[in-house]
């Protein structure tokens, strides 16, 4: 932190010798991060781009062919897909969906009236209650899954929905991020004016608190929708029908059967294509009215 | 009717706790209970009366230390933890290096197409771990391989990457790929925090942007580096559904080769929850005592730095 106060100089000549070598220099250094970055996104798009290309080839030719020549068994490969297990597969996206839909909805619920609380109240024990939120980010979930098994089994919910829903609904990342986001954007006197006329705390919340919050809380919704559709340790611990399977979950067993069958290749990469893409499309859309950096708590002023 | 305006102050006051009733409720019945459960479970045993048939023959009984006893003592586990220390030495730097290149690179002033950069790198975030190591194992096997094909049609060698040291990199590029865009959007959002007038300070004292970039920017993005180094620690320690899923492409992964998946095999398989309690319950508190010694030593560097 040393460098930033350095005194400015001010000689006109030393001025005038920096500015002329400048634009040389700019436009050579501005040539090395774009290279760099294209290089990083080439290496971060190859596997991507891979299984849209592996998804259209056939078994005999996903061994035969050029790794990134397109092939002919798109439409085959799809309908086997389908026709596997009777469409177990497209059972599997529709419990992702309601996992990760239905859990960041909730997890979002609780998160934005905690958050909110928690910026917006003076109350005992308030930093205490924060702090212990927050230490259920570290707690590694390893030290959870066994017992959550053990105690959803005593209470007759192992191998059921609400056994992968109910531990994904905490979200002290997303308590955090609320709270960021109620600090910032509820204007105290805004709250205060709401209690002079009468409204109730929960009214406040709702109707004044709420409203201005919501583009916060589309970014811990979509946090969460993430952290559950990519979670594989809670569902592969709770689950062992694979009708209630996550498409993560059902993909991997999948894969655990083509190593003896491996005509079953080409079904686990269509899957695998077809379970990325929803997505990557969801951040291709959402990235034109939502900025990536609120996803690590930055708050527009 | 407008409420009183002492029973509006009642209400103001509990409002608060009345708003964290679900998250306080729902922290102790997933977190808090489960924790305590794992506690009680690897201080019990299995005790086997007689000949150990019959109704109550098996009873469980209070193990004292032995389960953590037979737990530090387990090579296996040992070996397990060598395995995750050094896959973490690849994954960790690389990283977070790249991650920290990339938020330069994006914050360098003539860069171009960097919308596009940027949302390619940070693409890995939304596939799943467990997919990535399918693609990525894929790409491993000498069949499909470009590498291979490449290195083939050239007449080279072609390397067996799913075996020996080659795998630690291999897995440590799945996690290579799917952790470096989140990184680096934390980090480049630190970089744009900083005022725009301290570059340009630097730029007429006759910085090159390399200089700005080791001498003013790194230093300013250094707690964003310490979280971010924090956080994937964390997840190193408890790498699972990669190697998992790579194990059906090879068989040089073992089912205990992390220790995450030896806790996975005592509990489940081979039914042992004790002492699958007990080394979960010691993992855990490996992770945290080197994820807080890490935050400690990295405060007070910089605090001596500041002073």
């Amino acid at each position: 932190m040393s460098v930033t106060a350095t005194p400015l100089d001010r000689r006109p000549g030393a001025t005038a010798a920096v500015r002329a070598s400048a634009p040389r220099r700019r436009r050579r250094a501005g040539l090395v991060p774009t290279a760099v970055l294209l290089l990083g996104a080439a290496y971060c798009l190859l596997p991507v781009a891979w299984v849209l290309v592996a998804s259209t080839k056939s078994s005999r030719e996903l061994f035969s062919t050029f790794t990134f020549l397109p092939g002919t068994g798109l439409a085959d490969n799809l309908s086997a897909l389908s026709a596997y297990r009777d469409g177990v597969y497209w059972r599997w996206m529709l419990n992702s969906l309601f996992y990760a839909g239905f859990g960041a909805l909730l997890s979002t619920a609780v998160s934005a009236i905690s958050g909110y609380a928690l910026a917006k109240y003076r109350f005992r024990g308030r930093e205490a209650i924060f702090n212990v939120l927050l230490t259920g980010v570290l707690m590694p979930p390893v030290i959870l899954a066994i017992p959550q098994y053990l105690l959803m089994a005593k209470a007759g919910l192992a191998d059921s929905y609400l056994s992968v829903l109910l531990p994904s609904v905490l979200a002290p990342y997303g308590i955090y991020l609320a709270r960021i986001y109620a600090a910032a954007a509820v204007p105290d006197e805004v709250v205060e004016a709401a209690r002079v006329d009468g409204a109730r705390e929960w009214r406040i919340f709702r109707t004044v608190a709420l409203p201005v919050m919501l583009p916060g809380l589309v970014t811990v919704f979509l946090f969460q929708f993430v952290a559950i559709w990519n979670n594989f340790l809670l569902p592969f611990i709770m689950l062992g029908d694979d009708e209630k399977f996550p498409v993560t979950l059902g993909l991997f067993t999948l894969l655990q059967q083509g190593a003896s069958a491996p005509a079953l290749y080409t079904l686990v990469i269509t899957g695998a294509m077809l379970a990325i893409m929803p997505l990557i499309a969801l951040f291709l859309v959402i990235q034109r009215f939502w900025s990536l950096d609120l996803l690590s708590g930055a708050v527009k002023s | 009717m407008p409420p009183s305006p002492t029973a509006a102050r009642r209400t103001r006051r509990l409002a608060p706790y009345g708003f964290l009733v679900p998250a306080v409720v729902l922290f102790a019945a997933t977190f808090a209970l489960p924790i305590g459960y794992a506690l009680y479970l690897s201080f019990r045993k299995i005790e086997v009366k007689g000949l150990g048939l019959g109704r109550g023959a098996r009873g469980e009984t209070w193990a004292g230390l032995s389960n953590y006893a037979s737990v530090l003592s387990d090579t296996e586990l040992l070996h397990g933890a060598a395995r995750i220390l050094g896959y973490g030495a690849i994954v960790v730097p690389v990283m977070l290096g790249l991650a920290l290149l990339f938020a330069l690179m994006l914050d360098a002033r003539r860069t171009r197409l960097r919308g596009f950069s940027r949302l390619a790198i940070f693409l890995p975030y939304a596939v799943p771990g467990v997919v990535a190591a399918l693609l990525w194992g894929f790409l491993y096997l000498p069949s499909l391989s470009p590498v291979h094909y490449a290195l083939g049609a050239l007449g080279l060698p072609e390397p067996d990457l799913l075996n020996g040291g080659a795998l630690f990199g291999a897995l440590a590029n799945v996690a290579v790929w799917g952790g470096t865009g989140f990184n680096m959007i934390v980090i480049y959002t630190s970089l744009r925090a900083v005022p725009a007038e301290i570059y340009e300070a630097a730029r007429i004292d006759g910085c090159s942007e390399l200089q700005i970039a080791l001498r003013v920017k790194i230093p300013t993005v250094a707690p964003a580096l310490v979280l971010t180094f924090f956080f994937s620690m964390i997840a190193t320690f408890q790498v699972f559904g990669e190697p998992m899923t790579l194990k059906g492409m090879t068989n040089s992964i073992s089912t205990t080769w992390s220790p995450l998946m030896k806790v996975y095999q005592d509990a489940f398989v081979r039914g042992d929850l004790h002492s699958a309690a007990a080394t979960s319950v010691v993992i855990a508190v490996v992770t945290l005592v080197l994820s807080f010694g890490f935050l400690r030593a990295a405060n007070s560097r910089t605090r001596q730095e500041a002073s």
